[in-house]
């Protein structure tokens, strides 16, 4: 494949990410704070919050699964996970927060487990949708071209 | 469930960045990712290269900032007036301690009470946010963080230190 192909998928595909809601303008300003001294910062701080993520998911599981569950823990983890996606912009898991939150305040286990079966998946879209977007940034580098600059 | 998972990264660590000359901000926040979005915001924005120091005396923030130790350890005193923080920058919910809290603490302190403190949330909630003007914080900032509002940050600190 032609750079130039690639490039114009790689926007295709950016654009789609943005249009259909999984990440919104708080990503574009990571990738506007990437530049030659620090080249890999927009995937750095996505690799954490891919770490991050899943062990707060795996707390949240392991807290909803309590016979006696504790809100307050349960909404702590959220209020994390509810920070670090807005920090990165992952809007659809951020938006699956402020649900969960809701229901933490009614101290409503059920809704707080089907909440977490949405931040879940949003979680897992989101992630692969992201290594699916470095990984074309990856074989445009490799091919000797650069990586389009989104506004 | 505070005082588990010492090992783990999810409590407030000190970073220490030089910001434009001879200019010290510490940051504190228990969320890693908002840690190293912070730590980039204030690099990009320094006029000179800028260093970080994660988690001086390898114990998390929180360690050090419980309610009963922060006006008595020594480590927070002498980590302020020996490397002349000039800027601390603190989230608002964090377990243990509020950024709050960490203002009033501050402010009662002799010693520390002139360093500027700004207050970062995700929660836009004014009574909040009129409660921190009034203990005392340079300002108040919503998160997630942009470059934008570092810069007026920047502008903001350096006109109230003439």
């Amino acid at each position: 494949m032609e750079v130039s192909e690639m490039q114009r998928q790689f926007v295709e595909y950016s654009q789609s990410l943005f249009r259909e809601g999984y990440l919104d303008s708080q990503f574009t300003q990571l990738q506007q704070l990437q530049d030659e001294s620090n080249p890999d910062f927009v995937m750095e701080v996505v690799t954490l919050f891919f770490e991050d993520s899943e062990r707060l998911i795996r707390d949240l599981t392991c807290a909803l699964d309590q016979q006696i569950v504790d809100f307050k823990t349960v909404d702590a983890h959220v209020h994390q996970l509810k920070g670090s996606s807005s920090s990165i912009g992952a809007q659809r898991v951020k938006n699956a927060c402020v649900e969960f939150r809701n229901f933490c305040e009614e101290q409503n286990a059920d809704a707080c487990r089907a909440c977490l079966q949405q931040v879940n998946q949003e979680y897992f879209l989101v992630k692969s949708k992201l290594q699916t977007l470095f990984t074309m940034e990856q074989q445009i580098v490799a091919a000797g071209g650069s990586i389009p600059i989104m506004d | 469930m505070e005082g588990e998972g010492s090992s783990c990264s999810s409590y407030a660590c000190i970073s220490r960045m030089e910001f434009g000359e001879e200019f010290h901000v510490l940051a504190v926040d228990d969320n890693l990712i908002d840690r190293k979005l912070v730590e980039r915001l204030l690099k990009n924005s320094s006029c000179k290269g800028a260093t970080c120091r994660e988690s001086l005396r390898n114990k998390p923030l929180y360690a050090l900032l419980s309610w009963y130790s922060v006006l008595h350890d020594l480590g927070l005193s002498e980590l302020i007036s020996e490397s002349k923080v000039n800027l601390i920058l603190t989230d608002y919910c964090m377990p243990g301690m509020t950024g709050y809290d960490l203002l009033k603490k501050i402010k009662e302190s002799s010693h520390m009470r002139e360093v500027p403190v700004v207050i970062m949330s995700s929660e836009n909630v004014p009574t909040r946010i009129n409660k921190c003007l009034e203990e005392g914080a340079q300002t108040f900032m919503l998160k997630p963080l942009k470059l934008s509002d570092i810069k007026k940050l920047r502008r903001q600190v350096i006109r109230s230190r003439k």
